[in-house]
């Protein structure tokens, strides 16, 4: 195997066969690199779709007031249904299987300024569950508590946005901004980095506090639970468990889908799931495919090539080649033009996602990457059966009489 | 060094069978200069193949070198040939994508010879031949007789004890088949044996014992009485 003298030999011959030697290389690079692009492509989409839930919890049911658009038990369509404090309050005690719940109460275009800087920012009123529901990321300080929520406190939770707007490079902790006029302290710096950016133009304080400071009495403009680590089934179960109650709550037709709005993240999750599921396996049976086809010209290749030397193979069996000389001649050719190739088209191709994943960003594509162990093992793979497609026929060649071999013209 | 005790040869072409050889007895001492004449089909290639193990007689003894040649598997075969034998042939068998040195050098290859010693001996033997400027050719660089020397040169590299020769210049024109038995001749006198199949007449008639072959027996095994030194042959033209 390290007989210089050997590989020199070998050398000799592929530098002398460049044609031959590219066409072998290349069908096995083209196999490899397709498998690379393939599987990078792949898990470049997963990862897209996956970011786009990335921003708030997967495992959350939203919900939202809604207008009936059925008669029931009385009362006319075109209902208006608010939720309230009540509301939070029997969900929270009443539903089983709740992780983290949260209320949600919008004040839209309110003014925020800090010394002369000012902004028209949304304030969102919710519970302290709500850091959870929404992952958000804290710079500095500390989200909404309870103390906020049971005393009411001016305390206000900022975006960076909102901090670089206002503060500039000033550390915005502790300071008071005025909102509509009114000082509320700063307790922490946020980001929401799922890419929207109306998610960022916005500051938290705590809903009790919201209701009082801007008049919204007990209202609640919609309401967000999580469902811990409960699978689709029993998230629907759930979801259907909140429809039955709120129905029964506000008396409004249980079948009416627009007096309450619901959106359940756990089920269009599993169907994301499933679906990159189906493209991950759809992905692997092109990827396969390739390989097969990379197999199939290497073997073709190396029956050729074999065909191609029985001659060479007859004059030097004469010239005194051993059968086994003669196999190990054509096997570690194969074996180095595969290996060399196959590293090739990966490095090619990983060069190739590199590249893309640098300059291709889009919220549906990202970070492209592929499992070097499934491209070393493709590599190999294409190794061995162009090896085991040079040993067939090369050990048929080593076995035929030199003189049939020296007849092959 | 070579011996036929009835050697029988056979070749099966689909349901009928091909008799060759119909008992040959031969012998070759070292050192002679023999051809081996016979019209086409009289078995006077297969007789050679079956001598330099390029083929498997069917029946009889084969003594090669006083050694009974008997049930070789190719390997053991392969290192008989690359010790013993050396092969020039009709069509030269040149490796195409090799340089006239490196063909020289392929059967020190398979001696275990590095590439430096062994190319070192081939620029010897080139020049033996005279072709020590065309060692960096390709042999479809070169004429026909400069192949045939390049191969006689290849034989020659191995140091062998027996030269197999078929039809070596029946793809050259009359004076490189001079050229090349002036070789040939040469090589004899060093102490080599040489066994060429020829069908002309004025070819083997430079060696020193011609057998002929008929209908895959030996017809007629005669000491070659014209045989003149290849000196004084030199001299008479």
């Amino acid at each position: 195997m390290f007989d210089i003298d050997k590989w020199q030999e070998i050398f000799n011959t592929i530098e002398k066969n460049k044609l031959r030697t590219f066409l072998t290389g290349f069908s096995v690079a083209w196999g490899i690199f397709m498998l690379i692009i393939l599987q990078g492509s792949g898990i470049g989409l997963q990862k897209g779709v996956e970011n786009q839930f990335r921003s708030s919890a997967t495992n959350a049911i939203w919900i939202w007031n809604g207008q009936t658009s059925k008669p029931y038990k009385g009362n006319k369509p075109g209902r208006n249904i608010r939720m309230k404090n009540e509301d939070y309050d029997y969900l929270n005690a009443h539903v089983d299987g709740l992780d983290q719940i949260s209320g949600r109460f919008h004040v839209w275009s309110n003014v925020l300024a800090y010394k002369k800087q000012s902004g028209s920012y949304t304030i969102r009123g919710v519970h302290p569950d709500y850091q959870k529901v929404e992952k958000l990321s804290l710079l500095s300080g500390r989200f909404l508590n309870e103390n906020d929520q049971r005393f009411k406190q001016k305390n206000v939770l900022i975006s960076k946005l909102v901090s670089d707007a206002l503060f500039k490079a000033e550390d915005p902790l502790g300071k008071y901004i005025r909102i509509n006029g009114i000082p509320f302290k700063v307790v922490g710096v946020f980001v929401d980095d799922d890419g929207r950016d109306d998610n960022m133009q916005l500051v938290y304080i705590s809903i009790a506090t919201a209701q009082t400071v801007f008049g919204g009495e007990r209202d609640i403009h919609g309401m967000v639970v999580t469902v811990g680590d409960a699978n689709e089934k029993e998230a629907k179960k759930i979801e259907d468990d909140i429809k039955a109650k709120m129905a029964n709550l506000h008396r409004y037709d249980p079948e009416d889908e627009n007096a309450m709005f619901f959106w359940n993240s756990v089920e269009e999750f599993t169907k994301f799931q499933k679906l990159f599921a189906s493209i991950r396996l759809f992905i692997w049976v092109i990827g396969i495919g390739t390989i097969i086809a990379g197999v199939v010209g290497v073997s073709n290749i190396m029956m050729i090539v074999v065909k191609d030397r029985t001659k060479e193979i007859g004059i030097r069996k004469a010239l005194g080649a051993t059968p086994g000389s003669i196999i190990s001649l054509i096997l570690q050719e194969a074996v180095l033009i595969t290996a060399f190739a196959g590293y090739f088209g990966l490095v090619i191709g990983v060069g190739l996602l590199e590249l893309v994943s640098e300059h291709i960003q889009t919220p549906f594509f990202r970070e492209p990457e592929v499992d070097i162990s499934v491209a070393i093992g493709a590599t190999l793979l294409l190794i061995i059966a162009g090896a085991l497609a040079g040993f067939i026929p090369a050990r048929r060649a080593a076995a035929i009489k030199p003189i049939e071999a020296l007849r092959d013209e | 060094m070579i011996k036929f005790n009835g050697i029988h040869k056979s070749y099966q072409t689909g349901n009928s069978s091909l008799h060759v050889l119909k008992g040959i007895d031969l012998e070759v001492t070292s050192g002679e200069m023999v051809a081996v004449m016979g019209s086409s089909g009289s078995g006077k290639s297969t007789l050679l193949n079956i001598i330099g193990l390029l083929d498997v007689h069917d029946g009889g003894d084969y003594y090669l070198d006083g050694k009974l040649v008997k049930d070789l598997n190719e390997t053991k075969a392969a290192q008989l040939r690359n010790k013993h034998l050396g092969f020039v042939f009709q069509s030269f068998n040149l490796i195409s994508f090799k340089n006239a040195v490196e063909n020289v050098a392929l059967p020190l290859y398979y001696q275990g010879i590095t590439r430096r010693k062994r190319n070192k001996i081939a620029m010897e033997y080139l020049e033996k031949v005279g072709l020590l400027p065309w060692s960096d050719h390709l042999p479809n660089e070169l004429s026909g007789g400069q192949k045939q020397r390049l191969a006689i040169a290849r034989a020659l590299i191995g140091n062998p004890k027996v030269i197999l020769a078929d039809e070596p210049t029946g793809a050259l024109d009359s004076v490189t088949s001079q050229e090349v038995m002036e070789l040939f001749t040469q090589i004899n006198k060093s102490g080599i044996t040489i066994i060429i199949v020829t069908h002309e007449n004025d070819i083997a008639h430079q060696t020193q014992r011609i057998i002929r072959l008929h209908d895959g027996k030996i017809e007629k095994d005669h000491k070659n009485g014209h045989f003149v030194p290849h000196t004084e042959f030199a001299k008479t033209i």
